[in-house]
């Protein structure tokens, strides 16, 4: 496994180093000279092109450093305001390149790329390379170099017996032994180094944050104001309208009761019919709100109430300590009653598996089912809903679901758990 | 025969009290807390509680918890449990302990206050009583069952009935056949569903609905 991963590594590396010699340095030439072109006015056509070509390469390196060595690198720039085409347009996108800290930081990046990180990304198969080459001297090879005339330097080792060419072997070894051990955090290290440039700053950081919450709330708004507008249709068509024919009801009993007790009687049990009406109306519509489970019993039960309800057979793992506060709690068993209602509807599945449980200050839910996959959060299953109201808890939602099955979701909400709510027994 | 009742809304409780009194039941203590009604479901042993599932000071499931609680202690003590809303979840814990004694009912079933002392009466005797909208979620969870999908229409309904714990000479007026019928039914039901027949009723109901709880 070490070897492997070493050997992932070494290759991994190189390759970021390729890119940063030719990719980075290129870059970093052609915008520097363009910058100082600006003055007799071509860098103003030249500089916006180029820097937006240098953006793509540093994108792909962000996401490189993501998926090969784990380390996350936001993109920092800024989104881009709306130009006026021709001369004009290019003259002020050049200016609001400029104005952007993320276009000099990505020119420093740069400038110390081709050292940095191209040593960094080279030295886990230059470790390994000099390694082997140690042991292709000790099998013989030292022989020819020697009498060619030039005694061989192997690290601090000079060459120039079969004795000497072992010992160079055995450093070979040491060599070889770090490169595979090492030259994983080595590549490591050079995505941190990408990431303390790459990355946006504090400022930027913020600005990110401002832009996400913007974005949430208004979402957030959008549900609530539609989810009042809902309740208000179904308190005006629903229990309103029953509590109208009752009083009604009750209204022509009081005229009738001496005249006509027969008929009063009827519709006396009119009356009792559309409160029963009522009464279960706005049973349904108190489950939408807030399901009474949850409020009695906490998330974990509501789930398992949930799921006693659908017709698949479900299995639900609860690991919690305490509840969760109210909102966050809502939108967590929203979020599973939405995805169930999902994989009832359109997986097929014969097996649902829930899991819950708070880890790390997170609550994490998965649910798996054992349907035809085939989920696509843009293909409007409502999956999309689900993730925009955890948005606004800051929390996220993945979907594996690969063809043919099964479909993984899985949400994550940052949230604390409050010890259990004492009960009488 | 003597009742405790819980229930916080003092309209609501007021009203069952004057319902019981007027079925000759006596009130052995009517409370509107969790606390209050743990002691008095231990200390006066009354023949029946009939327990609201969403008490003061918590507003969480404090009545159905005191009941449950209440029944650890005094195995098969008779508990009829009201709610605004019916969980199967909650009607699992209560039948958990297989023992009877059990109802489980939409508050709205007060309105129909012969049928509501029918339930409490059986409750009291040691039978069940499950809301209708009990019987027809569990079912409807079942609904991929084979055994369940080999029932006759008629044989359904006659299902239907006695998981909510009425009697073979109910069911029967009920659904105006004879009780001859009925038995008849009932033990197609049972071998259809491969459940060891037995001539009472309450084992009766309670083999059904662990049946039905089960798959």
């Amino acid at each position: 496994m070490t070897v492997k991963a070493g050997l992932l590594a070494a290759v991994r590396g190189f390759t970021v180093a390729v890119l940063s010699m030719a990719v980075s340095l290129a870059h970093y030439i052609l915008v520097t000279v363009s910058i100082a072109l600006i003055p007799i006015g071509i860098g103003v056509l030249t500089t916006p092109v180029l820097m937006q070509s240098a953006r793509a390469q540093l994108n792909m390196r962000r996401r490189i450093s993501d998926e090969w060595f784990g380390v996350e690198v936001a993109v920092p720039y800024r989104k881009e305001p709306r130009f006026q085409g021709g001369v004009i347009g290019q003259a002020q996108r050049c200016q609001w390149m400029l104005r952007d800290p993320a276009t000099w930081r990505d020119l420093l990046w740069m400038f110390i790329d081709p050292s940095v990180g191209f040593t960094l990304g080279i030295l886990p198969l230059a470790l390994i390379g000099e390694g082997v080459y140690g042991f292709v001297l000790a099998a013989g090879v030292w022989k020819p170099v020697y009498d060619a005339g030039g005694g061989e330097w192997y690290g601090f080792i000079h060459v120039t017996s079969q004795t000497s060419a072992f010992m160079a072997a055995g450093l070979g070894i040491v060599f070889l032994a770090t490169g595979l051990r090492f030259g994983p955090a080595i590549t490591r290290g050079q995505a941190l180094v990408a990431r303390a440039l790459l990355g946006p700053n504090h400022e930027r950081e913020l600005e990110l944050r401002v832009e996400r919450l913007t974005e949430t709330r208004s979402d957030a708004l959008d549900t609530s104001a539609a989810e009042l507008r809902r309740i208000e249709r179904d308190l005006h068509d629903g229990a309103q309208a029953r509590l109208v024919a009752m009083g009604m009801s009750l209204g022509a009993v009081e005229r009738l009761m001496e005249r006509d007790p027969e008929r009063a009687k009827l519709l006396l049990a009119q009356a009792r019919e559309s409160s029963a009406m009522a009464l279960h109306e706005l049973r349904d519509l108190v489950r939408g709100i807030h399901p009474p489970v949850l409020a009695e019993r906490g998330l974990g039960d509501a789930v398992r109430a949930l799921a006693l309800r659908i017709p698949i057979r479900t299995e639900v793992t609860v690991e919690l300590s305490g509840r969760a506060d109210a909102p966050v709690e809502a939108a967590a068993y929203f979020a599973v009653s939405e995805t169930l209602a999902n994989a009832a509807k359109h997986s097929g599945a014969e097996q649902i598996w829930i899991d819950i449980r708070h880890e790390g200050g997170m609550l994490r839910i998965a649910v798996v089912d054992d349907g035809q996959g085939g989920a696509d959060l843009e293909r409007g299953t409502g999956l999309r809903g689900v993730e925009r109201r955890l948005g606004t808890f800051d929390g996220v939602l993945a979907l594996s679901s690969p063809p043919g099955g099964p479909t993984m979701v899985t949400m994550e909400l940052p949230c604390v758990l409050s010890s259990p709510k004492t009960s009488s027994s | 025969m003597r009742v405790v009742l819980a229930e916080d809304l003092f309209l609501l409780r007021d009203g069952l009290v004057r319902l019981l009194e007027a079925y000759d039941f006596e009130i052995a203590a009517a409370v509107d807390n969790g606390p209050e009604l743990a002691r008095a479901l231990t200390e006066l042993k009354p023949d029946v509680a009939v327990v609201d599932v969403r008490l003061p000071p918590s507003f969480t499931d404090e009545g159905l918890q005191a009941a449950l609680h209440a029944r650890r202690e005094t195995p098969g003590l008779p508990v009829l449990v009201l709610s605004q809303h019916v969980e199967q979840l909650y009607a699992g814990e209560l039948l958990a302990d297989g023992s009877g004694g059990v109802g489980y009912l939409l508050k709205d079933r007060v309105f129909d206050a012969d049928q509501f002392i029918d339930a409490v009466r059986r409750v009291a005797a040691g039978g069940t009583a499950m809301d209708p909208q009990v019987i027809s979620q569990l079912l409807a969870r079942n609904a991929r069952d084979e055994p369940l999908g080999r029932l006759t229409p008629r044989e359904r309904e006659v299902l239907e009935l006695m998981a909510e714990g009425r009697s073979n000479a109910a069911i029967a007026q009920r659904l105006v056949i004879t009780e001859r019928a009925v038995t008849k039914h009932t033990s197609n039901i049972f071998g259809k569903l491969r459940l060891p027949p037995s001539d009472d009723d309450n084992r009766r109901v309670l083999a059904v609905l662990a049946y039905l709880n089960g798959t």
